[in-house]
């Protein structure tokens, strides 16, 4: 790879088309925020749930994707968020207020927890998040004064216009998805973005040329639990109660595997295109209960199995597509 | 034949007659295992064709390809660590060809075996590792053998003990078909030999027709490229 | 008095554990594969049982004899076309496909079925128990341990004895050298599966007699057996027996302190394992048959 002998290549981040990407992005996030002047609450609602979805599969993805941690347990996480923003708004805060503090508490609460699972592997790892998730619910629901097994309402809000209520819901949630895609993204294009990256392709290789690993894997684990949190404080304020059984599902995890198989592991975009794959599924199979699982699940394995890449990994190469570009384009000079 | 991205061999053509050695000679990198892989199935030749017997075997898996006759000694022995040497031996035949090889006649060859046969291997010397190794190729009574670097790691007294098996085993009609980076070793007990450089073989014949310089040369590919500095 | 009959309890629950656990420790050992499906397909075998049973009018004991092989060949053709597949993309691929797997199971039987608790009635069996110095203990929980036992002695011997577990392990510690040597590893891989899920099916079988399922039962018993083989130490089967036992005396026990509690100190054990003992009570030596 020496310099006389390798063909002169121009190495470049972002392309024109990614210029203009982001002038869309600006241009679509202006138009989502004044979507609650525009349309009936039931839509914003979608949009709400579509946020929340979007939130936890990036957030995942981060895990997954970038740092070889393959969780089964971020619901632990929605759990704390969501609960904080119960107990929060019991001592009299605001509920929108609150929606941070629960992501921090969140943060906070998965430091302890790194200390046991990150020096896991593989289905160790997996399992042992969903344990940590299980006996959160368990302890949870041990504690009366958090609802116990019954659940809990979210006070706070009941003397507000449910109109302006949704249209706060909705802002809420718009924000925490642009900043979990802003965030993530801007994570990403800093050196801590490419250490993780070393990590995942060759976890020897980047430890022996000085990445440290463990506090790499260990900030990724702390962000992904915010962005569960916040997730979770979302949820709360939206549906206005909270029960363990719910919020500590490994369901959740499903959707986030399933919107981040689908969309494309290991990419910004992917998460994006598989939450609206998973939405359009959704809503489409919406009348046959269970079986839009069913359906989804097996998308979401066949894609892992024949299309590792995702749809993002199919559109993005078709049309040399970067929405966020995280890595380099490399291409010989002209 | 590819090997990855890279192609490692290019216009190999070899054959190997019953009771015959045939020794492939090379600098590391040159192929040679590359090669010998191949033959044993464990890489897929991008183009060309293996034959056994007039047979086509390219298309045939590893395991498939030692009913048919190929078995190889890998490099560097691969016992199974989590068997008795005796089960060691005991694999080689798992599907094998009928013949005179079984567990008795490889412990009449390596009398020191029976006394240790339920022990791990683990802790044996390498030329007693590599000779497990090469009764578990017999065990599966082979055509065509394969011997992937045999003396690697080995004292020269070793190596030439487990040299000193092959005479019979060729006259018992078995082709041999050998990898060695020890030149001298090879070119003795071989009939005919191959020097491969970089994936092409550069020089072929009897060892006692090619003159010590020329396979110098081909070995190290100095007519080729010139000297460097 | 109940702290010594809530010790009897916990070892024979623990026999229930080890019986679910002994399929995974089994795939883990040889393939290095962790199903994350594996509860689900357990629950799938008792619902199978049901059927079977209420259908034909037979005793649930029979009803195993048509289970259990064909979990049998379940397990050979999901290795072969969804594990092994999902292995050569990547390991992880192998987890996030299991897991998919699961949840269409569990749904797919929330279809087929319905959201209500199912049990299998095993009559006497299940009620009736024999007292030993004053303690009544279940005729079901003996004989779920002594098949838990029976099941981790015959894989051992099946491992270490035919020519099959020979190349299983040939096969697990090296591949590309086992198949060399003329072991059919995919082939064997699927056998191995096949053999993990018939005592899968043992397990939902026998579960299904022990407690009520449902749909969405199978994530707990894959959280349990999982327990019982990491606090055994992977891939070692003894280890998986002593796992379960030390599972089951830790829920038992736990419940004995607080009937809330049984689970979690279940969790909280586990957790303690993989923080402070991470390969297992027992760990995985080279396992050269004696």
């Amino acid at each position: 790879m020496s310099e006389s002998t390798a063909p002169s290549v121009r190495v470049s981040r972002s392309r024109r088309s990614s210029i203009w990407m982001l002038v869309a992005g600006v241009v679509l996030l202006a138009a989502l925020a004044s979507l609650p002047y525009v349309v009936y609450a039931n839509v914003t609602d979608l949009f709400v749930n579509f946020f929340i979805l979007l939130t936890l599969g990036v957030t995942w993805n981060l895990l997954a994707g970038y740092a070889g941690l393959v969780s089964v347990g971020q619901q632990a996480y929605i759990g704390v968020g969501a609960y904080a923003v119960l107990v929060l708004a019991g001592d009299g805060m605001s509920p929108f207020l609150a929606i941070p503090l629960g992501a921090l508490t969140a943060a906070i609460v998965s430091i302890p927890v790194s200390f046991i699972v990150l020096h896991l592997r593989g289905a160790y790892f997996a399992i042992a998040t969903w344990v940590v998730a299980e006996s959160f619910r368990l302890a949870v629901l041990r504690a009366p004064s958090l609802g116990g097994g019954t659940g809990a309402t979210l006070y706070g809000l009941a003397g507000v216009d449910p109109a302006v209520r949704e249209a706060f819901t909705y802002w809420a949630a718009l924000a925490v998805a642009a900043a979990t895609l802003i965030g993530c993204y801007v994570l990403l294009r800093t050196r801590f973005g490419l250490d993780l990256t070393a990590i995942r392709d060759n976890e020897v290789g980047a430890r022996s040329v000085g990445v440290r690993i463990m506090q790499a894997k260990r900030i990724v684990y702390v962000v992904a639990a915010a962005g569960a949190g916040a997730a979770g404080a979302l949820l709360i304020v939206s549906q206005l109660n909270v029960q363990a059984a719910s919020i500590f599902s490994v369901q959740w995890s499903a959707y986030m595997i399933f919107v981040a198989l689908i969309g494309g592991i290991g990419t910004v975009e992917g998460p994006i295109l598989g939450t609206l794959a998973f939405f359009l599924l959704q809503q489409s199979l919406a009348e046959r209960g269970a079986w839009y699982l069913i359906v989804v699940g097996a998308v979401a394995v066949l894609m892992a199995m024949f299309v590792p890449r995702g749809l993002w990994g199919l559109v993005g190469d078709r049309f040399r597509l970067r929405l966020f570009p995280t890595g380099y384009w490399v291409r010989p000079a002209r | 034949m590819r090997y990855g991205q890279l192609q490692a061999l290019t216009d190999v053509t070899l054959s190997v007659a019953a009771g015959e050695a045939v020794a492939i000679i090379g600098a590391n990198g040159a192929g040679k295992s590359t090669l010998l892989r191949t033959i044993a199935g464990l890489h897929r030749p991008a183009a060309g064709k293996i034959q056994l017997d007039g047979r086509e075997i390219t298309a045939l898996p590893a395991h498939e390809r030692v009913r048919a006759g190929v078995v190889q000694v890998p490099e560097g022995r691969r016992l199974f660590p989590s068997l008795t040497l005796e089960e060691n031996l005991q694999i080689g035949a798992t599907r094998g060809r009928a013949g005179e090889w079984n567990l008795s006649r490889v412990y009449e060859l390596f009398p020191w075996m029976p006394a240790r046969r339920h022990m791990t291997t683990v802790f044996l010397s390498g030329g007693e590792q590599q000779s497990v190794a090469i009764g578990r190729a017999l065990m599966a009574n082979p055509r065509i053998l394969l011997l992937d670097e045999l003396s690697l790691g080995l004292a020269p007294a070793v190596v030439q003990r487990l040299y000193a098996l092959l005479p019979d085993l060729l006259e018992s009609g078995l082709g041999v078909l050998l990898v060695e980076q020890d030149v001298t070793q090879a070119l003795r007990i071989s009939g005919h030999a191959h020097c491969l450089l970089e994936g092409r073989i550069t020089l072929s014949g009897r060892p006692a027709d090619l003159a010590p310089a020329d396979v110098e040369a081909a070995y190290f590919g100095f007519e080729r490229r010139g000297r460097r500095g | 008095m109940s702290w010594v009959n809530a010790v009897v309890q916990g070892i024979l629950l623990g026999g229930l554990y080890a019986l679910f656990a002994c399929g995974l420790s089994l795939m883990f050992g040889v393939m290095k594969v962790v199903n994350l499906a594996h509860g689900d397909f357990a629950v799938l075998a008792a619902y199978l049982a049901l059927v079977i049973v209420s259908g034909f009018e037979v005793p649930i004991l029979w009803s195993v004899l048509l289970v259990a092989p064909l979990f049998g060949l379940v397990g050979y053709v999901v290795q072969r076309f969804i594990i092994q597949r999902s292995l050569d993309v990547s390991p992880l691929t192998t987890l996030l496909v299991t897991f998919g797997l699961s949840i269409v199971i569990q749904n797919a039987l929330l279809e087929a079925a319905s959201a209500n608790s199912e049990s299998l009635q095993s009559g006497i069996l299940a009620s009736g128990s024999f007292q030993v110095a004053g303690l009544h203990v279940g005729y079901l929980s003996v004989l779920i341990f002594v098949t838990a036992t029976a099941v981790i002695v015959g894989l051992q011997l099946f491992l270490s004895r035919t020519s099959l577990g020979r190349q299983l392990r040939a096969a697990s510690d090296d591949q590309e050298t086992a198949s060399s040597v003329g072991v059919n590893v995919r082939h064997v891989f699927g056998v191995a599966a096949g053999i993990a899920f018939g005592t899968v099916a043992l397990a939902g079988v026998a579960f299904g007699m022990y407690s009520s399922f449902d749909p969405a039962a199978g994530p707990q018993r894959l959280i349990f057996a999982f327990e019982a083989v990491v606090i055994g130490g992977m891939g070692s089967l003894w280890g998986t027996l002593l796992g379960g036992i030390v599972l089951g005396l830790a829920q038992v026990l736990g419940s004995q302190i607080d009937p809330g509690f049984g689970v979690l100190a279940g969790h909280i054990v586990f957790l303690a394992v993989l923080a402070f003992r991470p390969s297992g009570l027992i760990p995985q030596v080279a396992q050269a048959a004696q």
